[in-house]
């Protein structure tokens, strides 16, 4: 066998079963030692249950793993550690009351008189890798106060702190702004240069294409295909995944300033102050307009006021000065509630669905109509009207391809793609004034993304009024209208569509002047 | 207005210490296995079991010392049954609890009649002999503390668990699989175990605290935790899930223990049922005050199960 033929990991035949579902069918997975390889697929294609099974959560039914050629069998998370595999999860895996530091050393303390955790060292060594990566974190600081963001950062640290050789990232660069990730990936080249092998799994297939040397696509649990990353394109990736060609940047027609200078302002918003729940300034004299029929989308890194923007608008939160108009209407703070911001016509697709969008234990249909449930097609003063909420929840289904189409089912077992979908739709189909959408497309695949892009514009096509928050610049620019810039609290910019590349929204998103 | 002033003696602080004891060490034990993830309101039977055992242990072989191992050797038999069924078999913990209690009251109830031939309590036995520390030994409280071991053990186990639960490996291990299991088990902890240590400390801090009750009264009778094992967890609630501040609390706990007894000793001109009832007024007014800041670990009372 020649030297280059021994892979750092070789899954062959695995399968795994969840009652009667398969994760994975005989999925397949070869990556060459030092090489940097790339793990596609859309949501529940058997990804991330696959890495699992390599990080030893999961035992797979069949299959073999080999680790740098040796067959093993992995047990738990601790073998896999000892084999230095080391995995970054996509739902983060921090321990919220503890420290920087203290989630690094988690699992490994650094010890001083034979029993004692050393404090010190713990410190120490966690603030020269954040120094040596650029990680910029306080090693003392809780976790609980940390932004999505830095908790991804954190991630990468505790891994690196385990000196892993193999590293697994599941959707890493999620949160990132370009620049951040542009460092990341410097990061992981220099990783894969000093020999330690990374698999990356992620949605984005221009990533795909800019970092990894190899690819691997998985469908519906199996692998469909390997391949030189040189020898792919998005395109060919992406029908791959799905199994048909995908349309990467809907079609719209943007709006010309003349359009919308003459068209009514939906949300009006002056000198907006609030704080955060950590007590600083969240919001700094924000101000801003969105007119009937057009997309408005915020750009910024998270943390700098977007949640509060959001909590505000929806009637979640009071703000500590300023004024709101909705259609003319002044919002009488501090006095306002969700219910009230809902009778006013708006919408909330919030950036995290689990906590915000859905209650997961309730079935498809019910989260269908949470917050319509008063309507007189869903109820009755003293009873629910079941059959008219399945017969909305079944044309729901199958207006927005929810699958499967069973809208009886716990919305918790639902991929998140579909879970997305079951916000999007329940939003979507109240015809709002205004549209407040967060993230709407993290965590879902490029089939679902397609969908919901679609989804949102033709609702702003319809003459709602949408506000676009998302951490995915492409997402910003490809939908947006008019785009700003959010920074410590207030607009950095506002630009046109076509104004603005990606570059020039980064360098404004740290801070950078025009 | 003078009689209440009456009440503020050095005997007032000698009854505190000899009541909070056995809340201090329960309330060390609930919060060791709440940060673990575990809710143990089987505390209660707990106690009931240390001080049976001890008392069993004491009598039997006539050293005060291997009544207090039994005692330990019987809660962290109890203990690892919850564990057990919490931990491994995933039932619910409070039901699993619930039963420890009304357990306990069954066993040391038969065995009490099985050993001692009564239905109320057990022989006499004696405590643990006193220790004669020079200078202190004569001095009013002080003297009392200091020539009590389990005193002394119970001081000492504060500061104990206070290191091990935020100076060492364990505690970090300990407070990570209560707040986000399985964050600790990605990382190669292993939660199973780290809950089990969790339980099995708390029943063996729980069977002290029985070993003191019995020890105090120089024998067993029936049921005599008397809540103690309730109180504790109210300790620990009030504590912030912080074994010194569940302690301090525990003191609190005990502190209106003894003045409500104190203020019965003199014979206050007040009807005694609501003498009686200050402690838990006092507890409720300071509770009131205090909880809703106090948030317990995040994945307390909540099973962890793999895949």
């Amino acid at each position: 066998m020649k030297p280059e033929e021994i892979f750092a990991i070789e899954l062959s035949g695995v399968t795994k079963r969840f009652g009667t579902i398969y994760a994975n069918k005989n999925a397949e997975l070869k990556v060459k030692k030092g090489e940097i390889h790339a793990l596609v697929g859309e949501n529940g294609a058997g990804k991330s249950t696959l890495m699992k099974i390599l990080y030893g959560m999961y035992r797979p039914d069949t299959g073999v793993i080999k680790v740098n050629g040796k067959a093993v069998t992995l047990k738990s998370p601790k073998d896999a550690i000892d084999l230095k595999i080391g995995m970054v999860h996509q739902h983060f895996m921090l321990v919220k009351t503890l420290t920087v530091a203290e989630n690094v050393v988690l699992g490994e303390e650094p010890v001083k008189n034979g029993f004692a955790l050393d404090y010190a060292r713990a410190k120490e060594e966690t603030a020269r890798l954040i120094k040596k990566f650029n990680l910029i974190l306080d090693p003392d600081a809780l976790v609980s106060g940390l932004s999505v963001g830095e908790e991804q950062r954190l991630e990468i640290l505790k891994i690196l702190y385990r000196k892993a050789d193999i590293l697994i990232l599941d959707e890493p660069t999620a949160v990132l702004t370009p620049q951040e990730i542009k460092h990341f990936f410097d990061i992981i080249r220099k990783l894969s240069s000093e020999g330690k092998t990374v698999v990356l799994i992620t949605h984005k297939l221009k990533e795909v294409l800019a970092v990894s040397g190899s690819v691997t696509v998985m469908r519906q649990g199996a692998t469909v295909a390997r391949m030189e990353t040189a020898g792919a394109t998005e395109s060919s990736l992406a029908q791959f995944m799905v199994g048909r060609p995908v349309v990467f940047q809907v079609a719209k027609a943007m709006r010309t300033k003349e359009e919308l200078e003459r068209s009514d302002t939906v949300l009006s918003i002056r000198d907006l102050k609030a704080m955060s729940p950590k007590g600083h300034m969240a919001l700094n004299g924000l101000s801003l307009d969105i007119k009937k029929g057009e997309i408005f989308g915020i750009a910024g890194v998270e943390g700098n006021g977007q949640s509060e923007l959001v909590e505000i608008i929806t009637g979640l939160k009071q703000p500590v000065s300023g004024s709101m108009n909705v259609r003319g209407k002044g919002i009488n703070f501090p006095c306002s509630s969700p219910r009230k911001m809902f009778d006013a016509g708006i919408a909330h697709i919030p950036e995290d669905r689990h906590k915000k969008g859905l209650i997961l234990d309730y079935s498809v249909a019910e989260n269908l109509i949470l917050g319509r449930h008063r309507e007189p097609a869903f109820s009755s003063p003293m009873k629910m009207n079941f059959p008219g909420v399945d017969a909305f929840a079944a044309k729901m289904a199958g207006d927005y391809s929810i699958y499967p189409p069973r809208t009886d089912l716990r919305a918790g077992g639902m991929s998140g793609g579909n879970q997305q979908k079951i916000v999007v739709a329940r939003e979507l189909s109240r015809e709002p004034r205004l549209l407040v959408v967060s993230q709407p497309t993290r965590g879902v695949d490029v089939g679902a993304i397609e969908f919901i892009h679609k989804k949102i514009i033709e609702t702003r096509d319809r003459g709602c009024a949408v506000l676009l928050i998302s951490a995915e610049l492409s997402e910003i620019l490809s939908l947006s209208d008019r785009v700003g810039v959010i920074y410590r609290g207030q607009l950095a910019g506002i630009f046109g569509a076509g104004e603005i590349g990606e570059e020039q929204l980064g360098l404004l998103m740290m801070g950078g002047k025009q | 207005m003078n009689e209440f002033l009456q009440i503020f003696t050095l005997a007032l602080l000698s009854t505190t210490v000899r009541i909070s004891v056995p809340y201090i060490l329960v309330a060390l034990g609930a919060t060791v296995s709440e940060l673990g993830g575990v809710v143990n309101i089987g505390l209660e039977g707990l106690i009931l079991i240390g001080a049976f055992c001890s008392v069993l242990g004491n009598y039997y072989t006539g050293n005060p010392w291997l009544g207090v191992l039994c005692a330990v050797a019987g809660g962290m038999f109890f203990a690892w049954i919850h564990a057990v069924v919490c931990i491994k078999f995933r039932a619910n913990q409070i039901i699993s609890g619930l039963a420890i209690n009304i357990m306990a009251i069954g066993v040391t109830k038969f065995f009490l009649k099985y050993f001692f031939h009564s239905s109320s309590n057990s022989g006499r036995i004696s405590g643990l002999p006193k220790w004669n520390i020079p200078f202190l030994s004569g001095t009013p409280v002080l003297g009392d503390i200091t020539s009590s071991p389990l005193i002394l053990l119970t001081i000492l186990l504060v500061f104990a668990v206070f290191y091990a639960v935020y100076k060492t490996p364990f505690g970090l291990r300990l407070r990570a699989v209560g707040e986000n299991p399985e964050a600790a088990d990605t990382l190669g902890v292993n939660v199973y175990k780290m809950r089990y240590a969790g339980v099995l400390i708390s029943g063996a801090l729980a069977a002290l605290g029985g070993v003191w009750l019995a020890y105090d009264q120089h024998q067993f009778t029936d049921g005599m935790s008397g809540g103690r094992g309730y109180i504790a967890l109210t300790a620990m609630i009030f504590g912030k899930w912080n074994p010194a501040l569940a302690a301090l609390a525990a003191l609190f706990f005990g502190f209106a223990e003894a003045i409500q007894i104190q203020l019965q000793t003199i014979g206050v001109d007040l009807p005694v049922q609501f003498i009686q009832m200050i402690p838990y007024v006092l507890t409720i007014v300071v509770l009131a005050g205090s909880l809703s800041k106090s948030t317990a670990p995040s994945a307390d009372g909540v099973p962890y199960e793999k895949e």
